[in-house]
């Protein structure tokens, strides 16, 4: 019920790339005492340096109790024990925080603001995050189950950047003067939409958070967040330090709650004139339906994944393992666009399998607030079984299980970072989103072939490439239908790129100056002109 | 299953209120009575379409051919009710035949590996041999549909053309962009045609919604299955061969005439089917769009209904408002999305603007559309003059004033008498729900916040025409009002660059302009680490 992405490659992947650097061919092998990292998962978890101050609904720039006065847990992933009771909005408290969100646009001071002093409450509001970054990242990986050196050395300063870039494109939202036929000025505004709906995924609740809250409000709009089920807390944090910065009250609404309940409410509510949502294509669909069912609002998805990560015949076969696992395990696995079917070469497909298997055995798994962990548990249990389902479904249909394939410890949602060899296309796990820790290898023979296996998906969210040759790269870059080529990188994810699916993985762009179009509406305005000196 | 419309930037223009209103004295309209409704060019008997028919059938892969199950279905002249002619009636197996066709020319055809200028000069030629059939198109346009001909032959045909250059034009412009990237990256993006496009289009301007469609389409690259409207189908199939002759490599453009529930639906649930495109109600806009969710989730534009404010303010010059609110609601028959179907007038104004809209109205020329002088012609067909007559009835059981017109016009065809309500309150159907005809509803306001308030109060949001010489009055009107076009002392103007689309329920994306070709491309981001790069 989720999906994700990122951004890091550069300086997670330094861990990377650092390694590459530092390891002679083959030296990782004799790194196995890492193993899983067993024992991390079997000590106390690590007690995080956070409190938990914020569990209401954010209302009306107020924290609220639910209508009904309902809470549900919010478990810790590393033992599924309760870290807090969250106040559960529904159906009565999505009514509400629209109600303020129209209200805050309809007569409120925040699309009457010049853009400057909105992008100057953004500006603020960054700061104030960055202040506070440890105890953020704390609560980021409490509730995720995402290392925290993760989330405090990447994803809360990404998320800071993300709104400075958006704050800066603020004030230069531009309409446009336009050639007529005859003696009109023409010109267009491009205008705030009004009340933005959102729904964010649990992978990545801060950076999810940024794409959709950021460009909403640099383009004037007020919103009404859902966030997801399983990690309420970051976002119900950062929205009280927003408030801090300045932010008028309605123009933020963050509701915590299901998506059967609140979800399809905030998406089939007549009065939102926008909703984005970020999760699963079969939750997508039926979001778009609510839209289509109630009052056509537009709808920006931003679904699954099958990701093909392409190794060609003439990569360095020890980095393309390194990138191509890196692809794969970032955040769990639990990312939409994960580099989720491996295809390699014939030529060094026996290698790359051999080398993906011995990076994966070295894979340090345990405690996210455990220094140097690269991995720690899935989301929930949910997950934790759908991915095992998997396993078992890739070991059935007699794909080769390379290492892992179970579960790593005996508490919380731990799994074994997990390689499958002599993949098939029409295996099921190399057609369906795993979202977890299971890295499919596959053997192809030439660009043809990986072309037309690669494309032949319902989805079209990333591809990676790595070669050294140009003209491969550039005919892989065209022919791939994904809205993200990543040459010889993977997860790059600056602010100033967008983001976003071709085919069911998704409709719309995040990120870059493409978003700002989600936020915006188009008028027309005509006038006739009397004597013009130029037309 | 109605259909929406819009029309010509030249239109406005060549259509020409403005010489009208150089001609006219104050009340000088008044005078004109003589041409009420022109009822002796409705006795007569219809003048024969200077144009033959020659393409009836669905074209598929560059082939004119007979639909899978045999099926044709008439299609009407709207002056009389009698067959024009039969059509190959395509259902969901055309459809599927057509939409292979179009994969095929997509994914293994020369047209997205063109260049962009081989392209453009396809659509440059196309435009050429139009312009030159210019007058059978038109002629045909007019039959098929019951507008002027004048209108269709002065207007629409060279707007036509002229939104075929002005795409043609974007072909070989249409630019990915450099970012900036946070460290050592070269970041670019790719602006890629979609695929195979699914276009549904209208009934009220066929050719017009052809070019709106089809143009921003092709010039991206994409190959196209355009399902045309049932009461429609014919200049469609024209013009169409005549882009085969100007080069149009087959299965890049196909055509399937036939009806909503089975080939539009089978179109829009479509798995092979990239991106679809309508125009029409927004009843069935709605299924679409659950169809495109429930299907593969094709990306999908709606242009759909509208009740559009005309605002009248306070200091307007009453015979040239009443002029242009005339013209923005009785054009093409009342059949316009964007009509300005709710006319609002400011109280101080209101007696002397209605006396006049009343006379205006009266005066208009309705008869057969081949006549030399006709403002009017027959609605569509028998459903949409059942309909609006609907409306009428209840525009008079709701106790709005029938100032003049209500009824039908003669005995044969689909001819109805220009209509005018006054005393017309927000809450009657009539100025809440679209008619999609000859039915002008007159509303009081007294100050702007009122009708702000009043003209925003609706589920729709495309158009609003403004009519005040104050820039404050309009300024203040051209933001507030959530429209996708705000007319300021004009309405209409439909120029190529000029965005057009809807908020609220009135649709999703916009057509025309530099805006339209976002319906039409993917954008794909390259990203590549920068060894020692110069700069960042």
């Amino acid at each position: 019920m989720a999906a994700l992405r990122f951004l890091l490659s550069r300086s997670s992947l330094s861990s990377s790339s650092v390694a590459l650097l530092s390891r002679g061919k083959n030296s990782f092998l004799g790194r196995g005492i890492w193993k899983y990292s067993t024992a991390a998962a079997i000590e106390e978890p690590i007690k995080p340096p956070v409190s938990v101050d914020h569990t209401q609904l954010l209302i009306n720039g107020k924290f609220v109790d639910a209508a009904s006065g309902k809470t549900f847990p919010t478990l810790d992933p590393r033992t599924g024990e309760v870290i807090a009771h969250v106040a559960e909005g529904d159906a009565e408290d999505v009514n509400r925080a629209v109600s303020a969100a129209r209200k805050a646009f309809d007569e409120g001071p925040w699309p009457r603001l010049t853009a400057y002093e909105r992008s100057r409450i953004m500006f603020r509001f960054a700061d104030l995050v960055e202040k506070h970054n440890d105890e953020i990242a704390a609560l980021e990986t409490w509730d995720n189950g995402k290392p925290y050196e993760q989330s405090a050395k990447i994803e809360v300063p990404m998320f800071a950047r993300l709104f400075r870039y958006y704050a800066g494109w603020a004030d230069k939202i531009h309409g446009l003067t336009v050639p007529a036929d005859g003696p009109y000025h023409v010109q267009t505004l491009h205008e705030p939409i009004g009340v933005a709906g959102q729904i964010i995924p649990w992978n990545f609740p801060l950076l999810m958070y940024a794409w959709k809250v950021g460009p909403a409000l640099a383009c004037g709009n007020t919103v009404v967040l859902k966030t997801a089920e399983q990690t309420p807390l970051s976002a119900l944090y950062v929205s009280k330090l927003f408030h801090e910065a300045g932010l008028p009250a309605g123009v933020l609404n963050v509701v915590s709650g299901y998506g059967p309940t609140a979800g399809s409410a905030l998406a089939s509510h007549m009065d939102v004139d926008k909703v984005a949502f970020t999760g699963s294509t079969e939750t997508g669909k039926i979001v778009l339906e609510l839209a289509a069912k109630s009052n056509l609002k537009v709808v920006t998805l931003e679904l699954g994944g099958k990701s093909p990560f392409i190794v060609c015949e003439d990569a360095d076969v020890d980095k393309a393992v390194e990138l191509a696992h890196f692809a794969l395990f970032f955040n769990q696995g639990q990312c939409c666009c994960a580099g989720s079917r491996t295809f390699v070469h014939e030529r060094v497909y026996d290698e790359f399998v051999e080398k993906a298997k011995a990076r994966a055995v070295q894979r340090v798994v345990g405690d996210p607030f455990k220094n140097g962990i690269e991995q720690g548990p899935q989301v929930d249990s949910d997950q934790f079984e759908k991915i095992l389902k998997y396993i078992r479904a890739g070991v059935d249909c007699g794909a080769t299980l390379e290492t892992g394939g179970e579960r790593l410890g005996t508490k919380g949602y731990y799994i074994k970072p997990t390689v499958f060899s002599n993949v098939k296309d029409d295996m099921l796990i190399a057609k369906e989103e795993i979202f977890g820790p299971v890295q499919t290898i596959l053997k192809y023979k030439d660009l043809d072939d990986v072309i037309r296996r690669a494309n032949a998906s319902q989805y079209g969210l990333a591809a990676g490439v790595f070669t050294q040759n140009i003209d491969t790269a550039n005919t892989l870059t065209r022919a791939l239908r994904v809205g993200t080529v990543w040459v010889n990188c993977f997860d790059t994810f600056d602010a100033a790129i967008p983001f976003g699916g071709y085919k069911m993985s998704g409709q719309g762009r995040e990120k870059g100056v493409y978003s700002l179009k989600n936020y915006l509406q188009v008028k027309a305005v005509v006038t006739p002109l009397t004597n013009p000196a130029w037309l | 299953m109605a259909a929406a419309w819009r029309i010509s930037s030249l239109i406005s223009r060549s259509l020409s209120v403005p010489p009208a209103f150089r001609s006219l004295g104050r009340n000088s309209s008044l005078r004109r009575g003589v041409h009420r409704f022109s009822t002796a060019a409705l006795i007569e008997e219809p003048i024969t379409p200077p144009v033959q028919i020659n393409h009836t059938k669905l074209l598929i892969n560059g082939q004119f051919v007979d639909s899978a199950s045999g099926k044709t279905f008439p299609t009407i002249d709207p002056r009389t009710g009698d067959v024009i002619t039969h059509v190959a009636e395509g259902d969901a197996e055309d459809i599927n035949r057509a939409v292979s066709a179009a994969r095929k020319a997509f994914d293994e055809g020369p047209w997205p590996r063109m260049t962009a200028y081989e392209r453009s000069r396809i659509l440059l030629r196309f435009a050429d041999l139009v312009e030159k059939h210019s007058d059978e198109l038109a002629a045909l346009e007019s039959w098929n549909c019951g507008k002027p001909y004048e209108q269709a032959a002065k207007s629409e045909l060279p707007l036509f053309v002229r939104l075929f250059h002005y795409y043609a034009g974007w072909a070989d412009k249409i630019h990915g962009l450099t970012v900036p990237a946070d460290g050592p990256y070269d970041v670019q993006t790719l602006h890629e045609p979609i695929g195979v496009a699914g276009q549904i289009i209208p009934w009220n301007f066929p050719l017009v919604m052809f070019a709106w469609k089809v143009g921003p389409a092709l010039a991206c690259g994409n190959t196209i299955v355009l399902k045309t409207a049932e009461q429609t189908p014919l200049t469609a199939l024209y013009v169409a061969k005549l882009f085969h002759e100007a080069g149009l490599p087959p299965g890049v453009l196909n055509i399937v005439s036939g009806f909503g529930p089975t080939a539009g639906a089978a179109l829009a649930s479509h798995m092979d089917v990239d991106k679809l495109a309508f125009t029409g109600s927004t009843e069935t806009g709605k299924i679409v769009l659950e169809l495109a969710a429930k299907s593969n989730l094709k990306p999908v534009t709606l242009e759909l209904g509208g009740k559009s404010p005309f605002i009248i303010c306070e200091d307007a010059d009453v015979d040239k408002a009443v002029e242009l609110a005339h013209f923005a609601l009785f054009f093409n028959q009342g059949q316009c999305c964007c009509a300005g179907s709710r006319t609002f007038v400011h109280e101080r104004i209101h007696d002397e603007f209605l006396e006049k809209s009343k006379a205006r109205a009266m005066r208009r020329t309705v008869g057969d559309p081949f006549k030399k002088g006709i403002e009017q012609g027959p609605q569509i067909d028998t459903e949409q003059f059942e309909k609006v007559l609907r409306y009428i009835r209840s525009g008079i059981e709701s106790k709005a004033t029938l100032e003049c017109g209500g009824g039908r016009l003669g005995s044969k065809g689909f001819y109805i008498q220009p209509t005018v309500f006054s005393n017309v309150q927000d809450d009657m159907l009539i100025a809440k729900d679209e008619i999609f005809g000859p039915v002008q509803s007159i509303l009081k306001f007294n100050d702007l916040g009122d009708v702000i308030r009043r003209a925003n109060a609706t589920r729709y949001g495309l158009a609003a025409g403004v009519f005040t010489s104050n820039v404050d009055t309009a300024n203040t009107l051209s933001r507030a009002l959530r429209v996708g076009t705000v007319w300021v002392n004009c309405f209409d103007v439909f120029d190529a660059a000029i965005p057009f689309g809807g908020y609220k329920m009135s649709g999703i994306g916009r057509e025309k302009g530099i805006y339209s070709l976002h319906n039409y491309l993917q954008v794909k981001a390259v990203v590549t680490p920068l060894k020692s790069p110069a700069w960042l």
